[in-house]
C-alpha cells in the first residue's frame, strides 16, 4: 500500500506526453529544416513583436473587463440566500457548457453587417455599422467566452469568507465601501488571481475567436502559430519559436500573479 | 419516292453538317465530339439521378468487398455534394462501388500543403492547383498515377494533357480550370468596376474582401503593378507587399470560403475570387455582378492527384475515373460553374453557358492577359510567406495599444515593488 | 440600501442578458424557414430533419462520445493510480511531480496541441501509424489526467490513515484493504474526476484540431469546418439540441441532489424524533 510504484505508469506517461512534447517545441525552435542548430527562428520573432504585443493587449483588456464585470456578479451571488445561490450560479455557468465555437458563431450572426443589431438600428435609419472584423469584436468574443472563468473562482472564494468578519466590521462602523475595500477584496484575492490567469491565458493564445470575429484583419499570435502548422505558411520551426515565446510569456505572467496572491495571503 | 429520299438525305446532311459545324466551333477536337453526338442523350445532362447505363464500360465493383474508406480532400464548394437539386456524386460513387468516401475540404493550396506536411493527413485523393502540383512533385509528395485504371482520361481536353506543371503527365488528372475575377454588389457600388484598381478604392473602405492566401493575394498585387505573377525579384515582391499593406486599411476581412456568405448576404461590396464561385454567388443573389479585370488575371487548373503513401491507390484511381464519367463531370460542372476540361461535358453545354465569360472566358483574353502560377523557388516561397505574415500582422488602427500596455506594465511593477518595500519596513518595525 | 440592491439586481440581469442573448438568437433561428440569419421568415423544423440525415455530424457525434468515454476512463485509471502513488511520495519528488502535472492545466491549449502534434509526427518516424482515434484518445488523456489527480488527491489526504491500519488489523491483506477501504473512500473524487474529464473531452476543440489528422472528426471540429463553409442553419439546430441536452442533464442532477438532500434531512429528522 505504501508503494510509490503505482504512480510509475503515470510518471512514464508524464515524460512522454508532457515533457518530451515541450522538449520538441524547444528543439524545433532551435533548429532548421535540416536539423542544424540555429537561433534565426528566435531572432525572426523580432518581426512578430507587434502581434505579440497586440495579443497581450487584447488579452489584458478582456481580462480587465471580465474582472470589472465578473467581480460584482460574484459578489451579488455570494450575498444571495443560500438556496438561490446555487441556482443563480448554475444559470451564470450554463452558457459555458455550450461549445465555445457555437457561442462565438452566435456573435457572428448578431454583429455582421446585415445581422440583428444592424437590422434593428436600420429601423431607425442608422447604420449599417461595422461591428464585426475589428478589435472590439475580438475583445467582445474573449469577454463573452471567458467571463464565467472569472466569476466562478471569485465566487467560490467569497463564499468561504467568514460572515462574522464582515458583520464585525459593520458593527464597528465600517461603511459598506470600506468593508469591500478592506475585507472582501483582500480576502477574495486568491480567487481574483485565479480568475485573472484563467481568463488571460486562453485569451492571449486564442486563434478561433480572432479568426471568426476578426475576419483575418486582427490576427493574434495564436493565428500566426496555427498558420505555421496547419495554415497558409507552413514552417513548424518558426511556429515552435513563437510557441516558445508564448510559453515564456505565460509563465512570466503566472509567476507575477502567484507572487502577488502570495503576498495577499500574508495579509 | 426518289424525291422523298432525296429530301431525307438533304435534311440529314443539313442536320449532320450543322452538328459538325457546331461541334467544330465549340471544340478543337472533332473526334471526341463525334463520339458525344453519338451518345448524346438527355440523360447525360440530368443532374439529379445517375443513369447507370450511360456509364463507361469499367469494373466499378471490383473493390466492393474490401471495406475501403477513401479519404478525399477537395476545395470547399467544389463538387456536387450535399446539395439540393443535385445528386450527391460521392454518394453515387459509394452506392456504385461499395467504397466509403470520407470527404473533407480545404480552403487554400497552402493549407492543403501544410496539412499533408504536418503528418496528420492521410488523403487518397487531393485536388491542388497547378503551381502546388509542381511543388508537390518537386518535393516528392505525389504518387504516380496508373492511367490504365483511368480510361476516362481520354476525355480530358488535349490542351491540358502534359501541362507545364506536370510535363510528362504522370501525377495529375485535370478537374476544372478557371480564372480569378472580381465580384461586386451593384447596390453598393456606383462606379463602373473595371479591374483590380477598384480593390484599392478608398470609397469602399471596410467593404472590400481579399483573398486569405499569399499566392492569390500577391498575384493580384503584382498584376496591378504590371509585374509578372511569378516574379522572383525581391524588389517587385516588396512593392507588392507594400501595396497589400496599403490595401489592408480598406479591407473588411481576409476570406476564402467565407466569401459566399458575405457576398451573398450583402455584407461586403467588392471582392476578387475564383470565376466559377462568382457565378454561383450571382445565381444566389442577382444584385451581384462580375468584372473580368482589365489588368489581366491568373488562370488556373486544378487537378486530381494522389499523395505519397495513399493507402487506397486503386480505389483513388477508380474515384478519379468515376469523376470523369460524362454525366458526373457534367453534374459537377453544372453545380460549381467552372470551366470544364472534359470534352464530353464541353459538347453538352448549352449556348448560355458557352457565352458566359465567367464560365467560358474569351480565348484572346486568356492568351493575352492571363498568366498561370508556376512554382517559385523555395527561397522565394519562404520570402513571400514571410511578407504575407507581415501583412497579416500589420497593426491596423490600435497605435495606442503598445504604449498603454507598457505604461500599465510599468505601473504594475512599481506598485508591486512599492508594496513590497512598505511591507518590509512594517516587518522591521 | 434598497436602491443599492435594485441596482445590483439590475446589473446582474444585464450580465445574464449578455450571456444568454446570443444563445437565444441561435435557438430562434434554428426554427427559421429560410437560410437567413437575420430575417425570420417562418417556423419550420426542416433544419432538424436535415441534421438527422447529415451523416458527417452524426458520425462525428459518435466519435466524440467514443473518444471522450475512452479517454476519460483511461485517464481515471491512470490518474487514480498516480494520485495514490504521489500521496505516498516524499515531499521533494511530490513537488516535482505535481508541478509537472500542473503544466497541461496552465499551458495554453494551442501549445499543447502543437507540441503533441510534433510528438506524434516524430513517433511516425519510429512506428507506422495514422493520426486518428489513437492520437485523439492519447492527447485527450494527456489533458484529462491532471484533473483526475486534482480530484483524487484531496480525498486521499482527507482519508484517515488509521482506517487502513484498522482493516489490516482486522485481517485484511493489502489488496483487500486497498479495494475495500481506500477505493470506497476516494470514490467521490474519482467519480468527479471522471466527469470532469468527460466534459473537457467532449468540449475540446483546439487540441483535437491539431491531433485529429484527416480521417476522424469530433463534433467541435465538424462545427468548426461548418462555420468556415457556406453557413447552414443546421449549426443552430445542433446548438439547440446540445443546449437542451445540457439543461436536461443539469435539471436531473439538481433533482437527484435535492432528493438525496431531502432524504438525508428526513432521515436525520427521523433520528432526532426517535
Amino acid at each position: 500500500m505504501k508503494s510509490k510504484l503505482i504512480a510509475l505508469p503515470y510518471i512514464i506517461w508524464m515524460c512522454v506526453f508532457t515533457i518530451i512534447p515541450l522538449g520538441l517545441v524547444v528543439f524545433f525552435a532551435l533548429t532548421t529544416e535540416n536539423n542544424e542548430f540555429t537561433l534565426s527562428n528566435l531572432t525572426a520573432m523580432n518581426d512578430y513583436m507587434d502581434v505579440l504585443f497586440r495579443s497581450v493587449g487584447f488579452a489584458v483588456i478582456a481580462t480587465i473587463i471580465c474582472l470589472v464585470v465578473g467581480f460584482p456578479v460574484a459578489l451579488f451571488i455570494s450575498r444571495m440566500p443560500k438556496i438561490k445561490q446555487s441556482t443563480m450560479l448554475m444559470i451564470v455557468l450554463l452558457p459555458m457548457w455550450i461549445n465555445f465555437l457555437l457561442r462565438t458563431y452566435a456573435w457572428m450572426t448578431i454583429l455582421e453587417e446585415n445581422g440583428l443589431i444592424n437590422r434593428f438600428l436600420g429601423l431607425f435609419g442608422i447604420g449599417p455599422l461595422n461591428l464585426m472584423n475589428n478589435s472590439g469584436a475580438v475583445i467582445l468574443g474573449m469577454v463573452y467566452n471567458y467571463l464565467p472563468f472569472m466569476i466562478l473562482p471569485i465566487y467560490s472564494v467569497m463564499t468561504k469568507i467568514n460572515e462574522s468578519v464582515v458583520e464585525a466590521a459593520q458593527d464597528l462602523g465600517c461603511s459598506s465601501v470600506n468593508v469591500l475595500r478592506k475585507i472582501t477584496i483582500p480576502l477574495s484575492m486568491p480567487g481574483i488571481t485565479t480568475g485573472i490567469i484563467s481568463v488571460f491565458v486562453p485569451s492571449v493564445s486564442t486563434f478561433i475567436i480572432s479568426r471568426m470575429l476578426g475576419g483575418g484583419t486582427n490576427d493574434l499570435i495564436g493565428d500566426i502559430i496555427e498558420s505555421q502548422f496547419l495554415g497558409n505558411s507552413y514552417n513548424p520551426h518558426l511556429g515552435s519559436a513563437m510557441a516558445l515565446v508564448l510559453i515564456v510569456l505565460v509563465l512570466l505572467i503566472m509567476s507575477i500573479f502567484n507572487q502577488t496572491s502570495g503576498e495577499e495571503a500574508i495579509v | 419516292m426518289k424525291k422523298a429520299l432525296l429530301a431525307i438525305i438533304l435534311c440529314l446532311s443539313v442536320i449532320l453538317s450543322s452538328c459538325a459545324q457546331d461541334a467544330s466551333e465549340d471544340l478543337a477536337e472533332t473526334t471526341s465530339s463525334a463520339r458525344v453526338s453519338d451518345e448524346l442523350d438527355s440523360s447525360l445532362t440530368d443532374v439529379m439521378t445517375l443513369d447507370k447505363s450511360a456509364l463507361s464500360d469499367y469494373d466499378y465493383t471490383r473493390l466492393k468487398d474490401e471495406n475501403i474508406t477513401l479519404n478525399v480532400c477537395n476545395w470547399g464548394e467544389y463538387m456536387a455534394v450535399e446539395q439540393e437539386d443535385y445528386m450527391d456524386v460521392n454518394e453515387e460513387f459509394e452506392k456504385l462501388t461499395g467504397i466509403k468516401v470520407n470527404y473533407k475540404t480545404f480552403a487554400s493550396n497552402e493549407e492543403l500543403y501544410s496539412k499533408i506536411k504536418s503528418g496528420g493527413a492521410n488523403y487518397d485523393v487531393i485536388i491542388p492547383s497547378d503551381y502546388m502540383i509542381s511543388r508537390m512533385i518537386e518535393e516528392d509528395m505525389l504518387e504516380e498515377i496508373d492511367f490504365d485504371n483511368i480510361p476516362n482520361f481520354e476525355w480530358i481536353s488535349d490542351d491540358l494533357v502534359n501541362p507545364d506543371y506536370d510535363p510528362e503527365n504522370l501525377y495529375s488528372v485535370p478537374y476544372t480550370m478557371g480564372i480569378v475575377a472580381i465580384v461586386y454588389n451593384t447596390t453598393m457600388v456606383d462606379d463602373e468596376i473595371t479591374g483590380y484598381k477598384d480593390l484599392w478604392n478608398s470609397r469602399y473602405s471596410g467593404q472590400i474582401l481579399m483573398f486569405n492566401n499569399p499566392r492569390d493575394a500577391f498575384g493580384i498585387a503584382l498584376t496591378y503593378l504590371g509585374y509578372s505573377q511569378n516574379t522572383e525579384d525581391k524588389d517587385e515582391l516588396d512593392e507588392a507587399a507594400q501595396l497589400l499593406k496599403e490595401q489592408k486599411k480598406y479591407v473588411q476581412a481576409y476570406v476564402m470560403d467565407e466569401i459566399f456568405d458575405k457576398m451573398e448576404g450583402g455584407s461586403a461590396a467588392i471582392a476578387p475570387y475564383y470565376a466559377g464561385d462568382i457565378q454561383t454567388m450571382i445565381d444566389d443573389n442577382p444584385d451581384l455582378d462580375y468584372c473580368i479585370p482589365e489588368e489581366g488575371t491568373n488562370r488556373f487548373v486544378d487537378a486530381f492527384c494522389i499523395p505519397k503513401g495513399a493507402e487506397n491507390k486503386e480505389a483513388a484511381e477508380m474515384y478519379i475515373n468515376f469523376m470523369n464519367e460524362v454525366q458526373i463531370a457534367y453534374t459537377n460542372t453544372d453545380y460549381i460553374c467552372y470551366t470544364t476540361v472534359h470534352d464530353g461535358v464541353a459538347a453538352l453545354l448549352d449556348e448560355e453557358t458557352l457565352n458566359n465569360e465567367l464560365r467560358c472566358p474569351d480565348e484572346t483574353y486568356l492568351s493575352e492577359k492571363t498568366e498561370v502560377f508556376v512554382n517559385l523557388s523555395s527561397d522565394t516561397n519562404a520570402y513571400v510567406q514571410e511578407l504575407w505574415n507581415q501583412i497579416k500582422i500589420e497593426k491596423s488602427k490600435s497605435v495606442w495599444l503598445v504604449p498603454t500596455l507598457l505604461i500599465l506594465a510599468i505601473a504594475f511593477t512599481i506598485f508591486i515593488n512599492v508594496r513590497r518595500a512598505r511591507k518590509k519596513k512594517q516587518d522591521i518595525f | 440600501m434598497t436602491k443599492n440592491r435594485f441596482l445590483s439586481k439590475l446589473f446582474l440581469y444585464i450580465v445574464l442578458l449578455f450571456l444568454y442573448i446570443p444563445i437565444f438568437v441561435l435557438i430562434v433561428f434554428s426554427f427559421n424557414e429560410s437560410k437567413s440569419r437575420a430575417n425570420f421568415t417562418g417556423f419550420s423544423l426542416k433544419w432538424y430533419s436535415k441534421l438527422l440525415h447529415n451523416e458527417a455530424i452524426l458520425t462525428s457525434l459518435l466519435n466524440t462520445v467514443i473518444i471522450a468515454l475512452a479517454a476519460a476512463l483511461l485517464a481515471t485509471v491512470l490518474g487514480t493510480a498516480a494520485a495514490i502513488g504521489i500521496n505516498n511520495m516524499k515531499k521533494v519528488s511530490k513537488t516535482v511531480v505535481m508541478n509537472i502535472t500542473y503544466i497541461p492545466v496552465v499551458n495554453p491549449e494551442i501549445i499543447m496541441g502543437v507540441s503533441l502534434m510534433l510528438l506524434f509526427k516524430g513517433m511516425q518516424g519510429i512506428i507506422n501509424f495514422q493520426f486518428g482515434f489513437v492520437t485523439l484518445i492519447l492527447s485527450h488523456i494527456a489533458f484529462d489526467v491532471p484533473y483526475v489527480i486534482y480530484n483524487v488527491l484531496p480525498k486521499l489526504r482527507q482519508m484517515n490513515p488509521s482506517l487502513v491500519e484498522a482493516a489490516r488489523d482486522l485481517g485484511c491483506n493489502e489488496r483487500q484493504a486497498f479495494f475495500k477501504v481506500v477505493i470506497p473512500e476516494i470514490m467521490p473524487g474519482v467519480f468527479s474526476g471522471f466527469l470532469m474529464s468527460l466534459t473537457y473531452s467532449i468540449d475540446d476543440f483546439v487540441i483535437s484540431y491539431f491531433t485529429s489528422g484527416s480521417s476522424v472528426e469530433t463534433l467541435p471540429i465538424t462545427i468548426y469546418s461548418m462555420t468556415r463553409r457556406k453557413v447552414s442553419p443546421e449549426i443552430n439546430a445542433v446548438s439547440t439540441i446540445i443546449f437542451l441536452a445540457i439543461i436536461a442533464v443539469l435539471i436531473i442532477k439538481n433533482y437527484l441532489e435535492n432528493r438525496s438532500l431531502r432524504k438525508s434531512r428526513d432521515e436525520s429528522l427521523a433520528v432526532k424524533n426517535a
